[in-house]
């Protein structure tokens, strides 16, 4: 039972985690049809500078959180009107090629100021601290993470549901053409997605560094994870990357805790199985 | 046993959307028919389930009077049955030449030989020079496809088909793109087809139309309108309204 | 209708093979490195083995047009397939290759039966999560692998009971020659059979491959398996030579610089993959002489300089600067 409530929590706060550094490469891959193996470049740059703010210059937390977030947003803008917007025009293969060099200049450039060691970030110390929740202690960390990856899904509901850019962002993501021909400024929804899912790449990347360490090689080292993620949420869609991120989390935590030596055979075979049987994604059934 | 093909009651949904109702259609060997009907009718549905590239929510095909429903589009194309394309899918980083070889190398079943050069077969070779001549593309054969006019790779399209000998040939609008000035060069190809090939020509242009085919079937929303001679067709009210009214441009 | 202005293209597509250049030039390079470069050989050996797993996968990305990112599973499985073969059966290094080439063709056909189904992001993933199960597997499997320490104990016999391997490393120097040599001869046959030419033409186009009557599939799985066997190869090698086979056999890294390495010289030609390793594993050696960490500098600009701007590969510069000049004249 406690193994069972374990597993769960520390699966779904794991799931969250994934979601947020996922949901925007699953957009973008979804609505530019590019194949992008740099996303996790952004959570690297989120952990570093929020590594760089709380260690070396001791800025709080929460303060240094928003910096990195949004250096990391201003930073993918520029990367977006340079250098991407030639990549979708790429075949896939190309696209495959540029994005892993990218990640290979990502982790250079990080290895290059900060060095290839653990880059931890500062958090206060109360968010390492048990909290009892009635019938059980957890960690504050994970209930921070499921809180914030709970507030991302809600902001995103009503982003694409209730928003005007969530609806230009459903047409192009539907049908570029059709969009564009509608008078969406297309151009504008792929920097604005783009943008949007670097920077919560960005949060998940800092807030998920319990989990998943920042360190240079980190967008190579978790590039598979996520880029499963997408494909078994099936490109572009927001519910199947927050499903996906979910299971996969769950799925992952249970075979370490359960399967100590044979959990990653596990996972992967079964991801194997999954996209086998469902290429398209869990969501959508093969034609 | 009844030769030539035999589509009996084929139908095929794509979700909700039923692209091809209840279809039976009879062509006996040497037939020349043409299919027509307004865009969206159904009529590439149509020849992607008889080549197999598309399974059908029901009915039957027969060739030659054996069942051929279930076999796979490899073993349709092997049993005799082709089609072409309406928008040219060739080996565009191919020569023409190549392009030409790839069907005589298949239908001899060589493709699977990993061993001797695949130019070393004088038979096939004069094969493709004939062929190359027929068509009229001797001068382009060592010519990459994508360096071709349209037109020119409609013709080879045709040709392409033509390599594998078939039986029945399905021509899915063959001047489609081909700038009118050209649209003889098809015209003539398929004038020039083999007596006992059966042709099943998808067309918009109905100049086209009348010059090939001797019946003429009318598919509207997936279903068959109406079926007959040139004459009966162009003469036939609903038909009028439906398609030469519109103005076929 | 003239078509004079592209009488320039006339004879652009690819040739098959009839000249015997590319094996000419190999022999001669591989003379002129070993007398230039005596105290290199152990580099020059290594580039002669990735030269070997490069090539297999120009069969597969650069003929047929399929593109994964997990040949190093091929790779990894002929290394240990040769390492175990080696400390268990016989330290004799012809039959070592051998079992490297069927453990290859056989994870390449068990993988191959599902991967040759997928498609695109599919196809990419499946091909990383097959590498992902077997480097797991190898790293679990300590009593068998070594695992996370490696395979250690791999010695080796002498080749046809006559060439000792020696400290130098010059054996095996012309040992890797020898199979690159053999296995690109072979592979030029192969691209020029039939069968290479269907290749081509499924890479351009399955679906009317199959309406010609192919069974694509079938033939996509031949090729893998072709691949598997000549990656398993350059595995065996690695391990007979290094004597040392570890669970990095499997990285993801190794199968995306055989990506790098391809595009980078120009897929579908064979010696484009030849060129790319030589400057690629070239320029990695110098750069981490100069800074270990910061090679990936190197090579991402590497890789993004050849997609922007040279998508053909190394192997069309000479094009490209003929063409500039005509345009400047
Ligand atoms: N793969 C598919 N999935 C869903 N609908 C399709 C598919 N292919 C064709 N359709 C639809 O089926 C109808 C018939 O298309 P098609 O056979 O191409 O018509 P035609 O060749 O007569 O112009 C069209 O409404 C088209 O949108
Ligand atoms: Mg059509």
């Amino acid at each position: 039972m406690t193994i069972a409530l374990s597993i769960l929590v520390d699966g779904v706060a794991y799931g969250m985690i994934l979601f947020m550094i996922s949901v925007g490469l699953s957009v973008t891959m979804g609505l530019m049809r590019i194949v992008n193996l740099a996303h996790g470049g952004f959570a690297l740059l989120g952990g570093a500078f929020a590594h760089v703010l709380t260690v070396w210059y001791s800025v709080p937390f929460i303060a240094a959180l928003a910096i990195s977030v949004t250096a990391v947003t201003f930073l993918a803008i520029p990367l977006e009107r340079l250098v991407y917007r030639r990549i979708y025009r790429f075949g896939e293969l190309e696209q495959v090629l540029a994005t892993i060099g990218i990640v290979f200049v990502v982790i250079a450039g990080v290895n290059l100021f900060l060095g290839s060691t653990l880059l931890p970030i500062r958090m206060p110390p109360e968010v390492s601290s048990p909290v009892d929740i009635g019938f059980k202690v957890l960690p504050l960390h994970r209930i921070i993470v499921i809180l914030a990856g709970l507030a991302v899904v809600a902001a995103l509901y009503l982003l694409v549901e209730q928003t005007r850019f969530g609806i230009y962002l459903r047409a192009a993501v539907d049908n570029q053409d059709t969009a564009a021909s509608l008078g969406i400024n297309t151009s504008k929804v792929y920097l604005a997605a783009f943008a949007l899912g670097a920077a919560l790449a960005a949060i998940g990347g800092i807030l998920g560094a319990e989990l998943l360490p920042i360190e240079a090689y980190y967008p190579l080292r978790y590039m598979v994870l996520f880029l499963i993620v997408v494909a078994v949420g099936g490109l572009g869609s927001i519910v199947g990357s927050f499903l996906a991120a979910l299971s996969l989390g769950i799925l992952d935590t249970a075979g370490r805790y359960l399967l100590p030596d044979m959990g990653t055979i596990f996972f992967f075979l079964a991801i194997t199985a999954l996209l086998a049987v469902r290429p398209n994604g869990l969501l959508v059934k093969p034609s | 046993m009844t030769a030539g093909l035999q589509i009996k009651n084929l139908s095929k949904n794509f979700g909700g959307l039923q692209v091809a109702r209840d279809i039976s259609v009879d062509l006996p060997t040497g037939a020349r028919a043409a299919l027509i009907g307004p865009n969206g009718a159904g009529k590439t549905t149509f020849a992607n389930l008889v080549i197999g590239a598309l399974q059908p929510s029901a009915g039957s095909i027969h060739l030659d009077g054996k069942d051929i429903s279930s076999l796979s589009e490899a073993a349709r194309v092997r049993a005799g049955i082709a089609k072409t394309f309406q928008i040219t899918n060739l080996f565009r980083h191919l020569t023409v030449r190549d392009n030409l070889r790839l069907p005589v190398l298949e239908r001899e079943r060589r493709t699977s030989r990993l061993f001797g050069r695949y130019d070393d077969d004088e038979a096939i070779e004069d094969e493709i020079e004939r062929l190359l001549s027929d068509f009229r593309l001797i001068e382009l054969a060592d010519q990459e496809v994508r360096s071709l006019a349209y037109g020119q790779q409609r013709l080879v399209e045709l040709a392409l088909s033509l390599a594998l000998k078939p039986r029945i040939l399905i021509l899915d609008e063959p001047a489609a793109g081909v700038p009118s000035s050209d649209s003889h060069l098809v015209i003539d190809a398929i004038k020039r087809l083999p007596a006992d090939l059966t042709v099943l020509v998808i067309e918009h242009d109905m100049k086209l139309v009348f010059e090939v085919a001797s019946r003429i079937i009318v598919l509207v929303n997936g279903g068959i309108l109406v079926e007959g001679a040139p004459n009966e067709i162009s003469s036939d009210p609903s038909v009028r309204e439906l398609y030469l009214g519109a103005g076929h441009a | 209708m003239s078509r004079e202005s592209t009488i320039d293209n006339v004879r652009t597509s690819l040739p098959i093979a009839k000249t015997h250049w590319p094996l000419v030039f190999l022999t001669l390079g591989a003379c002129a490195a070993f007398l230039l470069f005596p105290y290199d050989l152990g580099f020059m050996t290594r580039i002669l083995i990735m030269m070997v797993f490069v090539i297999s996968f120009d069969l597969i990305l650069g003929y047929a047009g399929i593109a994964t990112l997990g040949h190093a599973a091929m790779y990894g499985c002929g290394a240990y397939a040769a390492g175990l073969f080696a400390v268990h059966i016989s330290p004799d290094p012809l039959l070592g290759l051998a079992s490297g080439a069927a453990m290859g063709a056989l994870i390449a056909f068990v993988s191959g039966l599902l991967l040759m189904r997928a498609h695109g992001l599919s196809l990419l993933m499946l091909s990383i999560a097959v590498t992902m199960v077997l480097q797991e597997i190898a790293s679990k499997a300590r009593d068998v692998t070594g695992g996370a320490d490696g395979l250690t104990g791999i010695s080796m016999g002498p080749i046809l009971g006559v060439f000792e391997f020696d400290f130098i490393g010059k054996t095996a120097y012309w040992y890797a020659f020898c199979a690159l040599f053999v296995i690109l001869a072979l592979l030029r046959i192969l691209v020029a059979s039939p069968f290479g030419l269907a290749l081509r033409g499924i890479k351009d186009s399955s679906s009317r491959m199959r309406a010609i009557g192919t069974p694509v599939y079938w033939r996509k799985v031949t090729a893998y398996v072709i691949a598997g066997a000549i990656a398993g190869i350059a595995g065996a090698l690695s391990a007979q030579i290094t004597s040392l086979v570890s669970v990095e056999v499997f990285n993801f890294a190794l199968s995306a610089e055989v990506m790098v390495m391809l595009v980078l010289g120009g897929s579908g030609r064979l010696y484009g993959a030849l060129i790319g390793t030589l400057v690629f594993m070239t320029v990695h050696h110098v750069a981490a002489s100069i800074d270990p960490f910061n090679w990936l500098f190197a090579i991402g600009f590497m890789v993004l300089g050849i997609v922007f701007f040279l998508p053909d590969g190394l192997i069309s510069l000479p094009k490209r600067i003929r063409r500039m000049i005509g345009a400047v004249r």
